[in-house]
């Protein structure tokens, strides 16, 4: 339990987005244990890194929130992907596909003949 | 854009506060509901799987606090809790923050007042274009270091100079100027052609001044003041090319100068026009009535202007032995010629200021000092609390902030109603002389003195406490008991500044004593005869309807007999210059059978009719008093006054020496009938001159001052003076009515004096009463720190007499100590200010000794009231007091 890595800086935000472009509208907590499932409980993730995250990406106008009613009949604070949060998905998604590539052929093997 | 959008989410965050909190709470709710009812499902006892779920969550107020910050700007909201609480805690001590933002309030208004004066006389440059370079050029000559330039060497200046651009010269006039009901007599100026270009001036309407206009027997024109177009010519455009009569000459209008324009010398000139080259005076070159203005070339120095035209004077000294003998040059800026004489009391006005906000920011530092003493526990909960030091010290700063910019905003209140009020104080006819005052009032300069001072007062009021703060540990605010040793520390602290106080305020009190006591001294000066019913009144003629010199005598008898043919009026008698003036207007004189080395004898010249020395009171030392048939049919007589006559006719006989010119021309020889008692000529605080003066019936003139004695207050008589020289010659003006004592008092140097005296004397009364609420509140502070003690000292028998005199011997060692320092202060402060001292020395002992008294006077009873609470302590309750 205690050898879990903790999420990268700037990497929180585009896990959130892609979470509730696959899942649709879902809670805090539903977002936390979905992050955790797709790392294949690698990641961990604290509360209290997540929520402000959430409220940047709210402030910024990516996500928005509704109260709503949970799958349990509680009430819950649910968020949704924003057209603009789409979009910077879209962005965001490439651009790491772009750097984890580079740095893919760094640290690749050396495959060229010489 | 997007990071846009978030700062301007979390700005509103700052507002709805409430709500954010519920919906925090409701989320974080729900957020462990879910993973406490997860976490039940994997099989976990309740306890466990709450456990798990806070500790997921890392806490609850961590949590809390990081969802704040995010929905915030964390640096504004703490600042705005700070604001809150500063209001809180101001509105809980009100009686501390009026106090702190009075005393600061009065500091600053007088400084910026103060500076405001300071600014627009000598700081603010001309108002015109280049200004640095515009110089004042005169001749020096021995007793007068500015001395006019005669007309013929203002020529040879303006050829042979190679310092200036160019060279101009100005002289005063006037002129009387007729409207439908009276004859005004207007000041005037009078200039060379040149001399708006060299100021790099041009008229609003028409044209400047050509050369043919200075050339003898040019076309007369005028130029209009702004003021006079618009008063006396209705503002009309078409005035330019119109003809106007002044002292019944015609004249043509060329031109209209611009609103703005001034030029201080002749700050009242109505009409300006070119010199007159043919004038009675313009012709001798031992004639000096003109003042010079020139604009140095690029490069040249002050230096180098003043040593080339010294060699052009020393040429023309050669040249002409007779009437240029010991004329040299002076060569001053131009801005010094106009408002240095207001420097010395300016910068004595600035020091006062000063040091009343100096006693005003040591008073306010004890005040928060002490008050940061009394904050030490609650200071010690916020830290143990877990505010960090930088938390603690931002709330220091605000109060400090919120303080001061309140204070300064006061205090510029204050400072503008003060400045104009001021200046409404200076009269009317010397306000003219000051146009730099005339646009008087917040610049940049001013705002940037204002802002300096309130930054000091935000360094004071937040730094202050900070500092203590920093210097003592605040766990030590938490301890028991802890006041003794930090309380020895802030007496310490609190006695040295109230003697810092008290030093100033003797300064300020002894400054303000010896100004008192110099304007008392300027104000009974002995005058060498009777001010008191003495009515007077300027009169002018025009010369062309007066040209003969029976005309002139005759008008003259005419106005004496009618002026003393009024109701109350006892006598009458002309004068060329009336007394208490100025000493100028001289002769060089020589006197016959005695040897004679070429050096000037230069001695005041007044030309008076022959009832002036009993009508203004002056007496008669030895031989006669003029007869009013002593015109030019006459032999020429002269009386002379007594500092000429010890001076000249030691232990001799004057009476019936001769006197004459430098050359001793044959036309220019009078006999001395009289000797005369020194009296003033001069300025109230000038040393009495050599004088003579002539018969007027020898040496008519169409313009004199008359003087009248009368039965009843002058005051009385004045409206009559004019209207009865008006209904006897109406085309005659006259103006400049008042009494002689009205003249006196509201001349320049006593104008300064008064001045200088009156706000220096509200400074050391503002200082004094704060350097004894000073005093008292470190004695009180004092006192309720050894309440304790006492109560000890009572209950082993000490007797209320005792306790008295333990508090009465701290602070008399206190006061003492500040009246020493403040002692020693004060005669090296009047040193330095000696200039503004008249009839008093810098170390009047008198002064020193009644200030000295009143300051032990105040500090005692400033220090009764804590030593009689002292005293009274009753020694039971103090002890369980603790």
């Amino acid at each position: 339990m205690g050898n879990k890595a903790d999420v990268w800086q700037g990497t929180l935000a585009l896990m959130v987005l892609k979470t509730l472009e696959s899942l649709g509208p879902l809670h805090g907590y539903g977002i936390a244990r979905r992050i955790e499932q797709t790392s294949g409980n690698l990641l961990s993730l604290n509360y209290g890194t997540l929520y402000p995250a959430l409220l940047k990406l709210e402030q910024e106008g990516s996500i928005a929130s509704e109260w709503g009613l949970s799958e349990n009949n509680r009430k819950a604070k649910f968020y949704k992907l924003t057209r603009a949060g789409r979009k910077q998905l879209q962005r965001e998604a490439r651009d790491w596909a772009q750097a984890n590539a580079i740095l893919a052929r760094f640290l690749a093997p050396n495959e060229d003949p010489a | 854009m997007k990071t846009l959008r978030a700062w301007m989410m979390r700005l509103g965050g700052l507002f709805s506060n409430e709500r954010r909190e519920t919906e925090m709470a409701e989320e974080i709710q729900s957020l462990l509901e879910m993973h406490i009812a997860e976490n039940l499902r994997a099989g976990m006892t309740p306890v466990q799987a709450r456990r798990e779920a806070l500790l997921k969550l890392g806490g609850v107020e961590p949590f809390k606090e990081a969802y704040r910050d995010r929905s915030t700007v964390p640096l504004l909201e703490h600042l705005m809790l700070d604001l809150r609480f500063t209001a809180r805690q101001l509105r809980r001590t009100p009686a501390f923050a009026a106090t702190v933002m009075l005393v600061l309030a009065l500091g600053m208004c007088a400084n910026v007042a103060i500076f405001a004066f300071v600014d627009a006389a000598l700081i603010k440059p001309l108002p015109y274009p280049d200004p640095t370079r515009l110089m004042a050029v005169s001749e020096a000559s021995g007793p007068f270091p500015r001395a006019n330039l005669s007309y013929l060497d203002y020529q040879d200046w303006k050829q042979f100079n190679t310092a200036f651009r160019s060279l101009d010269v100005y002289s005063g006039g006037g002129f009387l100027f007729s409207t439908p009901t009276a004859v005004e007599p207007t000041e005037a100026g009078r200039v060379s052609a040149g001399f708006l270009r060299t100021l790099g001036v041009t008229p609003l309407l028409g044209r400047d001044f050509s050369a043919i206009e200075e050339a003898p027997g040019g076309p007369h024109v005028v130029m209009l003041s702004y003021r006079t177009w618009q008063q006396r010519f209705g503002g009309r455009s078409d005035v330019v090319g119109q003809g106007v009569t002044l002292s019944g000459e015609a004249y043509t209008v060329i031109g209209v100068l611009r609103a703005d324009f001034h030029f201080a010398p002749l700050g009242a000139a109505e009409f300006w026009t070119t010199i007159d080259q043919k004038g009675s005076c313009e012709i001798r070159r031992s004639c000096h009535n003109l003042d010079g203005v020139a604009r140095l070339k690029d490069g040249v120095t002050i230096l180098n202007a003043l040593a080339n035209l010294a060699a052009v004077a020393r040429q023309l000294e050669q040249q002409f032995p007779d009437s240029n003998r010991e004329r040299g040059a002076s060569v001053i800026p131009l801005t010094e010629e106009i408002s240095g004489n207001f420097r010395p009391i300016l910068m004595v006005l600035m020091g006062g200021a000063g040091l009343l906000l100096l006693i005003a920011s040591v008073n306010v530092a004890s005040l928060v000092l002490a008050r940061s003493e009394g904050r030490r526990r609650e200071m010690a909960v916020r830290s143990a609390m877990g505010a960090s030091l930088a938390r603690l010290w931002s709330q220091f700063v605000t109060e400090g902030l919120v303080l001061a910019l309140a204070a300064s905003a006061l205090g510029l209140l204050l400072a503008n109603w003060g400045m104009q009020a001021l200046k409404g104080l200076i009269p009317a006819d010397m306000i003219s002389s000051m146009p730099f005052l005339l646009d008087l009032g917040f610049n940049w300069r001013v705002l940037a003195y204002a802002g300096a001072v309130a930054a000091v007062s935000v360094v004071l009021l937040s730094v202050t406490p900070a500092v203590h703060l920093a210097m003592s540990r605040t766990r030590d605010g938490l301890m028991e008991g802890s006041r003794g040793s930090a309380g020895n520390a802030w007496r310490r602290l609190g006695s040295r500044l109230v003697v810092v106080e008290l030093a100033i305020a003797m300064v300020l009190l002894v400054g303000a004593g010896l100004l008192g006591k110099s304007l008392y001294r300027l104000l009974h000066v002995e005058l060498g005869f009777r001010a008191d019913h003495l009515a007077t009144i300027e009169v002018a003629a025009p010369n062309v309807r007066y040209q003969k010199n029976e005309q002139r005598i005759a008008l003259g008898r005419e106005i004496v007999r009618t002026v003393e043919s009024l109701p109350g009026v006892q006598s009458a008698a002309l004068t060329s210059l009336e007394p208490v003036s100025y000493n100028g207007n001289t002769d060089w004189i020589r006197f016959v059978e005695k040897p004679y080395d070429g050096k000037h004898i230069e001695v005041n010249e007044r030309d008076v009719s022959s009832g002036f020395f009993q009508t203004i009171g002056a007496k008669l030392v030895r031989g006669r008093y003029f007869t009013d048939d002593e015109d030019d049919s006459k032999p020429k007589v002269v009386i002379i006054n007594q500092t000429l006559a010890n001076k000249y006719f030691p232990g001799e006989e004057p009476i019936g020496r001769q006197i004459g010119d430098t050359t001793l021309s044959s036309k220019s020889i009078k006999t001395i009938i009289g000797v005369i008692e020194d009296f003033k000529d001069g300025a109230l605080d000038s040393e009495v001159w050599p004088a003579e003066y002539h018969p007027f019936n020898q040496d008519p003139d169409t313009y004199f001052v008359l003087m009248a004695r009368t039965s009843q207050k002058p005051e009385a008589v004045l409206p009559e003076l004019g209207a009865a020289i008006h209904r006897l010659h109406p085309e005659v003006g006259s103006s400049g009515e008042a009494t002689m004592e009205g003249r006196i008092n509201n001349s320049m140097t006593a104008y300064l004096h008064r001045s200088s005296a009156w706000l220096v004397g509200t400074f050391a009364a503002t200082a004094l009463l704060l350097g004894v609420v000073g005093l008292y509140g470190v004695i009180a502070y004092s006192v309720s720190q050894r309440t304790r003690e006492i109560g000890v000292r009572m209950a082993l028998g000490a007797a209320h007499g005792s306790v008295y005199r333990l508090i009465l011997k701290e602070a008399g060692w206190l006061a003492s100590l500040g009246i020493g320092l403040g002692a020693a202060g004060s005669v090296g402060a009047a040193t330095l200010a000696r200039k503004l001292l008249f009839g008093v020395s810098s170390w009047d002992v008198e002064t020193l000794f009644a200030v000295a008294v009143t300051l032990g006077i105040a500090a005692v009873v400033a220090s009764f009231v804590p030593a009689r609470r002292a005293a009274s302590v009753n020694p039971v309750e103090a002890l369980r007091a603790e």
